[in-house]
């Protein structure tokens, strides 16, 4: 074990990176046991419970299967009769529109907050603190509950709207409108992404800010040409958490809906319906489809957000 | 704001402005906070009075609806479903901080063939939808003969399945300065001593962060507990409070908002008491990425 044969070096000396120097071959190879040994519950639950089973959903995707009798092989019979299923259709279309609305909603409203909370002064640890609360309740089947009744007929918006002329009835009762309930829920907690906004705030060199209020800028000139560009990084890794989160909400819409998805179909998340496929109606061969086809999607999303990356993301070129 | 020290010339402006600062953030604060404050003075009202009173105020106060949903759902009582809940919390836990630790030292510190590899491996997976392992994992849990039981619900944390908390220990072992590593190599501490004497006494912090994510996470999931438990005795707070959604019956909003409230106090005290880690988790994990 003991590894003394390089002479001792001097003790002070700046952390980091200086390790490279000397790797011993003979430590390396016992690292190599201890390493694994070390990894042993992560690598076997990444080859059974995450590698594994992505294969086999992939097989699975390509058969027709319920659970009981042996996996029937049909090709691409599955991804063909998504473009034929009017209800597949239909979630895909609700769960687009739920990404595209209150992703963006949501991030405004954090990147909104975190500049307002970005000031040294009292009670901005107890405002940063009450803001990210929802983003620890939201998950939960009580506070969808509460959504529930509150958007319901004769629930508190409808009786405000009422009042103000709009007769819409509970807007989780009506089609064109259940989605919005589901969306505030999300934008309500904006809470997360905006300690990360914050923390990139803190990040931002003040030189920047006082060379250009010397050079005159005002305060949109300077949130457009420092604050944002400084603060793209940070966006960048949001919005791509974001996108990935809300394609595969669930329980909010569950609750809600009762677990249909309803009204017609108008809160029918693309998770809940592969739920249904999958796990009402044992269609497990046409939800490891979906599933896959969802991992495609959110790929090719992402992959399109890193791609426009290099146009919009700011990386600065020494420090930041 | 009314400190003594402040010059008499700035009084005037200062606080003023900060003032209309506090008064936005108060606002905002209050808009953020109404659910709750709903939830909580619904749990209060009679079944009838909580969709028709628009006050805050219960015209009957009913702290019956406590005891009543004490009394728990289709004969659940609620200590059977809390008790379920904190048990699967608690496996969580003890998983996720036992199986993320030796994984992230290993990640952090060991230099093997290998590591970089599995290393993406686990990054890539930070991003996975869990939808494309659902079904195999399914079907893997049915032919074990496992489901209905807790297992489906337990093995996954022992296994260091959910990358966040991997990578947040990762992050946090990086920080620790590798002198006390190479000290203990010297004085002959092979990795495990290492890990052992001096990794883990200094992640305590990280762990801590662990334990709470993984115990709000676990307290909150429904989606994997609503696919694998079939038996109502082993039901969750979570899966218990969803059997209210099928009673139309307006007597049951009462205690089903009670219920509620309860479900949400671990989370709303584990918040309270280290929010400021919580803040911290979100932005080491999210950041340093």
């Amino acid at each position: 074990m003991a590894q003394a044969t390089a002479p001792p070096r001097p003790l002070p000396r700046p952390s980091g990176g200086t390790s490279v120097v000397k790797p011993p071959s003979r430590r390396r190879s016992s690292h190599l046991v201890a390493g694994h040994v070390f990894l042993a519950p992560w690598l076997i639950g990444a080859v059974v419970l995450t590698l594994g089973p992505m294969i086999i959903s992939l097989y699975l995707s390509f058969t027709d299967y319920d659970l009981f009798s042996t996996p029937q092989w049909v090709g691409l019979a599955n991804y063909r009769y998504m473009w034929e299923d009017d209800k597949f259709l239909t979630s895909a279309g609700v769960t687009l529109k739920f990404v595209l609305i209150g992703g963006p909603l949501k991030l405004v409203a954090a990147l909104g907050v975190a500049l307002l909370l970005n000031r040294a002064s009292r009670g901005v640890g107890l405002y940063r603190a009450a803001f990210y609360a929802p983003s620890l309740l939201g998950a939960s089947v009580s506070v969808a509950l509460v959504w529930r009744s509150l958007f319901a007929t004769g629930g508190l918006t409808d009786r405000s709207m009422s009042f103000f002329g709009w007769h819409v009835g509970g807007l989780t009762d009506n089609p064109d409108y259940a989605i919005y309930p589901l969306v505030l829920l999300t934008v309500w907690q904006f809470g997360a992404p905006m300690v990360i906004f914050l923390a990139g705030l803190k990040q931002i060199p003040r030189e920047l800010y006082e060379s250009a209020s010397i050079d005159g800028a005002g305060r949109m000139r300077t949130f457009f040409s420092i604050t944002l560009p400084m603060l793209s990084p940070v966006l960048f890794f949001n919005l791509v958490m974001e996108i990935i989160h809300s394609f595969q909400s669930f329980t909010s819409a569950f609750v809600i809906s009762g677990g249909t998805g309803g009204p017609s179909n108008s809160t029918l998340f693309y998770s809940l319906y592969l739920y249904q496929q999958g796990f009402t109606n044992f269609h497990m061969g046409y939800a490891a489809a979906m599933a896959w086809l969802l991992l495609v999607v959110i790929a090719v999303v992402t992959y399109g957000v890193f791609r426009s990356a290099r146009l919009w993301v700011f990386y600065g070129q020494d420090d930041a | 704001m009314t400190t003594a020290t402040t010059p008499v010339r700035n009084r005037g402006r200062i606080p003023a402005r900060s003032l209309v600062w506090h008064v936005i953030c108060v606002a905002i604060g209050l808009v953020l906070l109404y659910p709750l404050l709903w939830l909580f003075t619904a749990s209060l009202k009679s079944g009838t009075e909580i969709l028709s009173n628009l006050s805050p105020v219960p015209k009957v106060f009913t702290p019956g609806n406590y005891s009543k949903a004490a009394d728990g759902i289709s004969g659940l009582t609620l200590w059977r479903l809390f008790g379920n809940s904190l048990f699967l919390a608690c496996m969580s836990v003890a998983g996720n901080v036992l199986s993320c630790s030796l994984a992230g030292y290993a990640f952090a510190r060991l230099r093997f063939r290998g590591r970089g590899l599995y290393f993406s491996v686990m990054i890539a997976t930070l991003m996975l939808p869990m939808h494309v392992m659902l079904i195999p994992q399914y079907v893997i849990y049915q032919k074990l003969g496992m489901l209905g039981t807790y297992l489906p619900l337990v093995i996954p944390h022992f296994l260091a399945t959910e990358a966040f908390f991997v990578f947040l220990i990762v992050q946090f072992v990086r920080s620790l300065p590798r002198e006390l590593d190479e000290a203990a190599v010297l004085d002959g501490c092979g990795p495990y001593r290492t890990f052992w004497y001096i990794i883990l006494p200094l992640l305590k912090p990280a762990l801590v962060t662990t334990t709470i994510f993984s115990f709000i996470s676990s307290w909150n999931n429904f989606f994997s507990q609503l696919i694998y438990l079939t038996d109502p005795k082993m039901y969750t707070l979570q899966l218990g409070l969803r059997l209210f959604v099928d009673q139309t019956d307006s007597s049951a909003y009462g205690p089903m908002f009670a219920m509620s409230v309860l479900a949400l106090m671990p989370v709303l005290l584990f918040f309270l008491a280290f929010q400021r880690l919580l803040v911290e988790g979100v932005q080491t994990s999210g950041l340093k990425g």
